[in-house]
C-alpha cells in the first residue's frame, strides 16, 4: 500500500515537561517521527511546551511552537497551520489526552483534521475501564475480576467471586481516603464498613489483587493491511505491585514457555484488532499468576510508550520511527528493516542476549536529614538485594546484565552519600562486588 | 562441570563444558534463532541427525514439562549446544530441569562456548558435520573421526523416527490454543515421517478424525482406510532418500486431497517430478515473515528445514502460494488441479507464532470443495 497522498501537512504533540511518567523517552520517540514524518515528504508542525528537548530544535519540524500545551492553544496553531493531519500516539499520555479534547470539542471536525495513528473511539476503548473490561471480555480474555459495592450485603456477594487479597477504594474520597489492601474478611469487613462511610456517594470499587503476580509487556505493531508483529516482551524482575518505573525489567521474557509465549502474544494480538488501533505501536500489560498460570490483561496503552523506548533500544527495531510511517499508510513489508537494510520491517526481532533496565533512584537530591533514613532503606535493600542475588546465584547468574546493574548502580548511589554512609556500604558493596566476580 | 569440544569438519574447534549426558555425538550442526521452545525443539523428530545449537544465551530458565513434548520418546536431536544453561528452572507447569532431561535422554550437551561466534561460522561457511564430546578432548582425533562420518544425507533417518504402529490421536492442542476446536467430522490418514505432535493437536482442533500410519505403509492399505483427506507430515534428512515416501505421494495425489508440510512438502515437490536444493545454513527459528500470496498477509512463521523445493522445476505444475520475505525462498505451492497443497514453514507453531494456524481449516476447507464438486 503506498503512502497517502490525501495529507500533506500532520500536526505533532510533545510530551511537554519531564515528570514521572513523561520522561525524555518521548522526546526520543517524537524526534523519531518528526523526521520519519519529514523523510517520507511531509510537513511537519510540532507544539511542545518543553524547549530543553531535543524535538524543538529547528532543524527536526518544519514548523514549531513552543507553547502551552491546552487545547486552545492547540486549536489555534491549527487556525494557522491547517494541518490535514494529528498523530496523537508520540507525546505520551498528555499528547493522547489532548488529541481526544479536541475531537470531542469538535475542533479536528470543524478544521478538518484527521486523527491518524490512533482514532478516537480506539483510544477511548483503551483507556476507558469499562469498555476495556467489555472489549476483553468479548475476546474471551480475562482483565481483573471487580464489582463496584454499596452497601455491606452486596459487599459479601462481591468478595465471593472476587476473592482475597482484594483492593478497596472508596469513590470520590480525596488523595485515595479509605483505600486498602483486604488479605482476610476481617480486614474486609473493616475497609468495607469504613470505606462505605467515607465515600460522598457511599460506594467502595472492590478490585480482585494480582500484587505479587509476574508482569509482562508486549510491544505490539500494526499496519493498515492488518499485519502484525510483537517486537519485544518483557518481564519485570520485580512483581506486580511494584511499578514498572521503579522495577528491574528484562528483555525477553524469561520464565515463560514457548506455549504461555504463544498464547500472550495470541491475546495482544486479538488485542489490538478488537480495540481498534490502525496503525502504529500499542504496549499491552499482563499479569500471570505464577501459582497456576491465570493470565490477567492489566491495560494497554495505544500509543508509544516509556516501554517502546527501552523495546527500541533493546532490539534495534525503532519503534516510533516505523510506527509514525505506519500512520501515513505504509505497510511493515515496504518499510525496510533498520538492521538489516535487505529485509522487511515485518518480522519479529530475535535477539541472542538479555537487556536489563534498572531504575535509577536520584539520592542525590534528598537532603542530609533524610541520609539517615536513606541509609537504613538503603542497607535494608542491600541486604534484600543480597538475599536476592545470592537466590540469583542459585538460579545460575540469572542474567549477569542484572547484577552488573544492580552493584553500579548502588555503588554510584554511595558515592552520592556521605562519607560516613559510604564506609558503613562498602563492606555489602565488597560482598556484592565478590558475588559478582565469581560469577 | 568436565570440559568439553566441539570440532566442525572444516577443523575449527570450540572449548566449553558438558551438561547433561557424557558421551560423543556426531552429526550436523545447526542453529536455530527461537528465544523460547527448547523443549519443543529437542523433541522435534526433524532434528534427528542434527546437533541444535540456540543463539540466545540463557536456555532452561523454564524447565521441561510433559505437555510441550512434540515427540513420544525423550530428545531426537543428537546434542545441544547453548551460552550457558539455566539449571534452577521457575515456571509453574515445569517438572524437571533441562539438564536432568538432557540425562534421562542420554544426550550430550555443550555449554560455555560463543554461541554467536559459532553461528557465524555456519552462516558464513554453511552448516557441516561436527563433534561434540565430552570423553576423547583430543581435536585431531575428533576432527578425524567427523571426516570419517559419511554424512547425513547416506542416511534415512525417517526410518529411526516414525511410529510402528498405526494409532489413533485425540489429544488437542494445550489449553489456550488460539483455534476453536470443531467437532472431528472429516477422517484424516498421516503419514508419519518424524511428525510433530502439535500438527495432530492442530488437526483435531480442526475437527479432523486423526489416524497416524507409519512412513512406509502400503498406499492401497491407506486407501482401504478410506480417509478423507492425507497429510504427508514434517521429518528429517534429505528428502531425496525417502524413496518410498515419494513413490506413495505419488500413487496418492489426485485421489484424496493431500497436504504436505515440511518434509511433506518437499517429498510432494519430488513427486511431482521436480527438484529440491539444501540451503546455506537453513531456516530455523521462529520469526520469519511469509507472505501468503493469495490474501497479501504477512505470517511470522515457525521454521525448521535445510532443504527446499525448486519451484521453477515444477512450472505449469504447481502456483507459488507463499514466499519467505527474509531470502525470497519458496515457502508453499498449490497444484494447478489436483487438491494439493502444502508449505515448507510450520503452521502448527510448537515452537513459534500460531499466526499460519488456519492452514489446517483450508486443509479442511478444500476437502470439502473436493467432496461437493463429485457429489
Amino acid at each position: 500500500m503506498p503512502k497517502r497522498t490525501d495529507i500533506k501537512k500532520i500536526l505533532l504533540i510533545g510530551s511537554g515537561p519531564i515528570v514521572i511518567g513523561q520522561a525524555c523517552e518521548f522526546d526520543y520517540s517524537g524526534t523519531q517521527a518528526c523526521k520519519a514524518l519529514k523523510e517520507e515528504g511531509y510537513k511537519v508542525v510540532l507544539i511542545n511546551s518543553n524547549p530543553a528537548t531535543i524535538m524543538t530544535d529547528p532543524d527536526i519540524a518544519d514548523a514549531t511552537y513552543i507553547e502551552p500545551l491546552t487545547a486552545d492553544i492547540i486549536e489555534l496553531i491549527i487556525k494557522k497551520e491547517r494541518p490535514d493531519a494529528l498523530l496523537p500516539t508520540m507525546g505520551g499520555q498528555t499528547a493522547l489526552n489532548l488529541a481526544v479534547e479536541l475531537a470531542e470539542s469538535g475542533a479536528l471536525e470543524k478544521y478538518k483534521v484527521e486523527l491518524i495513528g490512533a482514532k478516537l473511539h480506539a483510544i477511548k476503548k483503551a483507556e476507558d475501564r469499562e469498555l476495556f473490561k467489555e472489549a476483553m471480555k468479548k475476546i474471551g480474555l480475562e482483565v481483573p475480576k471487580s464489582a463496584a459495592v454499596m452497601n455491606l450485603k452486596k459487599g459479601m456477594d462481591a468478595i465471593e467471586h472476587i476473592g482475597f487479597p482484594a483492593i478497596l477504594r472508596p469513590s470520590f474520597t480525596l488523595g485515595g481516603t479509605g483505600s486498602g489492601i483486604a488479605y482476610n474478611m476481617e480486614e474486609y469487613t473493616e475497609l468495607l464498613d469504613n470505606g462505605l462511610k467515607l465515600s460522598p456517594v457511599h460506594q467502595v470499587l472492590v478490585e480482585e489483587s494480582v500484587i505479587g503476580w509476574k508482569e509482562y509487556e508486549l510491544e505490539v505493531m500494526r499496519d493498515m493491511k492488518d499485519n502484525v508483529v510483537i517486537i519485544c516482551s518483557i518481564e519485570n524482575f520485580d512483581p506486580m505491585g511494584v511499578h514498572t518505573g521503579d522495577s528491574i525489567t528484562v528483555a525477553p521474557a524469561q520464565t515463560l514457555t514457548d506455549k504461555e509465549y504463544q498464547r500472550m502474544r495470541d491475546a495482544s494480538i486479538a488485542i489490538i484488532r478488537e480495540i481498534g488501533v490502525d496503525t502504529g505501536g500499542s504496549n499491552i500489560q499482563f499479569a500471570l499468576n505464577p501459582k497456576d498460570g491465570r493470565m490477567s490483561v492489566i491495560e494497554m496503552n495505544p500509543r508509544v510508550s516509556r516501554s517502546s523506548a527501552l523495546a527500541s533500544k533493546a532490539t534495534g527495531f525503532p519503534i516510533a520511527k516505523i510506527a509514525a510511517k505506519l500512520a501515513v499508510g505504509l505497510t511493515l513489508e515496504e518499510i525496510p528493516n533498520d538492521i538489516t537494510r535487505e529485509t522487511p520491517a515485518s518480522f519479529e526481532p530475535a535477539i541472542d542476549y538479555v537487556v536489563t533496565k534498572v531504575p535509577r533512584f536520584a539520592f542525590e537530591k534528598f537532603t542530609l536529614l533524610k541520609l539517615q533514613f536513606i541509609k537504613f532503606v538503603l542497607l535494608k535493600l542491600l541486604f534484600e538485594k543480597l538475599e536476592l542475588l545470592t537466590s540469583a546465584f542459585i538460579i545460575f547468574a540469572l542474567e549477569k546484565s542484572v547484577l552488573f546493574a544492580v552493584v553500579l548502580l548502588n555503588v554510584q548511589l554511595a558515592i552520592f552519600l556521605e562519607e560516613k554512609l559510604l564506609l558503613d556500604m562498602l563492606e555489602p558493596l565488597k560482598v556484592l562486588l565478590a558475588i559478582v566476580l565469581r560469577i | 562441570m568436565s570440559k568439553a569440544l566441539l570440532v566442525l569438519s572444516d577443523g575449527v574447534v570450540f572449548e566449553g563444558e558438558g551438561f547433561g549426558s557424557e558421551g560423543e555425538a556426531i552429526a550436523e550442526v545447526v542453529f536455530n534463532t527461537s528465544m523460547t521452545g527448547y523443549q519443543e525443539i529437542l523433541t522435534d523428530s526433524s532434528y534427528k541427525g542434527q546437533i541444535v545449537t540456540m543463539t540466545y544465551p540463557q536456555i532452561g530458565n523454564y524447565g521441561i514439562n510433559e505437555e510441550d513434548i512434540e515427540s513420544q520418546g525423550g530428545i531426537k536431536a543428537e546434542g545441544f549446544i547453548v551460552k550457558e544453561v539455566c539449571e534452577f528452572p521457575s515456571n509453574w507447569r515445569s517438572q524437571a530441569s533441562l539438564v536432568a532431561y538432557m540425562k534421562k535422554s542420554n544426550i550430550v550437551g555443550l555449554q560455555g562456548i560463543d554461541t554467536r561466534a559459532l553461528t557465524r561460522h555456519l552462516r558464513n561457511h554453511g552448516v557441516q558435520m561436527g563433534i561434540i564430546s565430552t570423553k576423547d578432548l583430543n581435536p585431531e582425533s575428533l576432527l578425524e573421526k567427523v571426516k570419517k562420518h559419511q554424512g547425513i544425507a547416506a542416511y534415512d533417518f525417517v526410518k529411526e523416527v516414525t511410529t510402528k504402529k498405526i494409532y489413533k490421536w485425540e489429544a488437542g492442542c494445550w489449553k489456550w490454543c488460539v483455534v476453536e476446536r470443531s467437532k472431528a467430522v472429516l477422517k484424516v490418514v498421516v503419514y508419519d515421517f518424524g511428525i510433530k505432535f502439535n500438527i495432530l493437536r492442530n488437526l483435531v482442533e480442526a475437527g479432523f478424525d486423526v489416524t497416524v500410519v507409519p512412513a512406509q505403509t502400503d498406499t492401497e492399505k491407506v486407501l482401504e482406510m478410506n480417509p478423507d483427506g492425507i497429510v504427508l507430515s514434517n521429518g528429517p534428512g534429505d528428502p531425496q532418500t525417502v524413496t518410498y515416501a515419494i513413490e506413495s505421494a505419488k500413487k496418492l495425489m489426485g485421489k484424496k486431497p493431500t497436504l504436505g508440510i515440511c518434509l511433506g512438502h518437499q517429498i510432494l515437490g519430488l513427486a511431482m517430478g521436480g527438484r529440491t536444493y539444501k540451503l546455506k545454513f537453513g531456516h530455523h527459528g521462529g520469526n520469519h515473515p511469509v507472505k501468503d500470496l493469495s490474501t497479501g498477509r504477512v505470517e511470522i512463521t515457525s521454521q525448521n528445514h535445510n532443504y527446499c523445493v525448486d519451484i521453477n522445476s515444477l512450472k505449469g505444475q504447481v502456483k507459488l502460494t507463499h514466499k519467505n520475505l527474509y531470502d525470497g525462498t519458496e515457502e508453499g505451492m498449490q497444484h494447478v488441479e489436483l487438491p494439493v497443497f502444502s508449505v515448507q514453514h510450520h503452521p502448527e507453531a510448537g515452537p513459534g507464532p500460531n499466526d499460519s494456524v488456519h492452514i489446517f481449516k483450508r486443509f479442511r476447507e478444500m476437502i470439502e470443495r473436493f467432496y461437493a464438486k463429485k457429489n
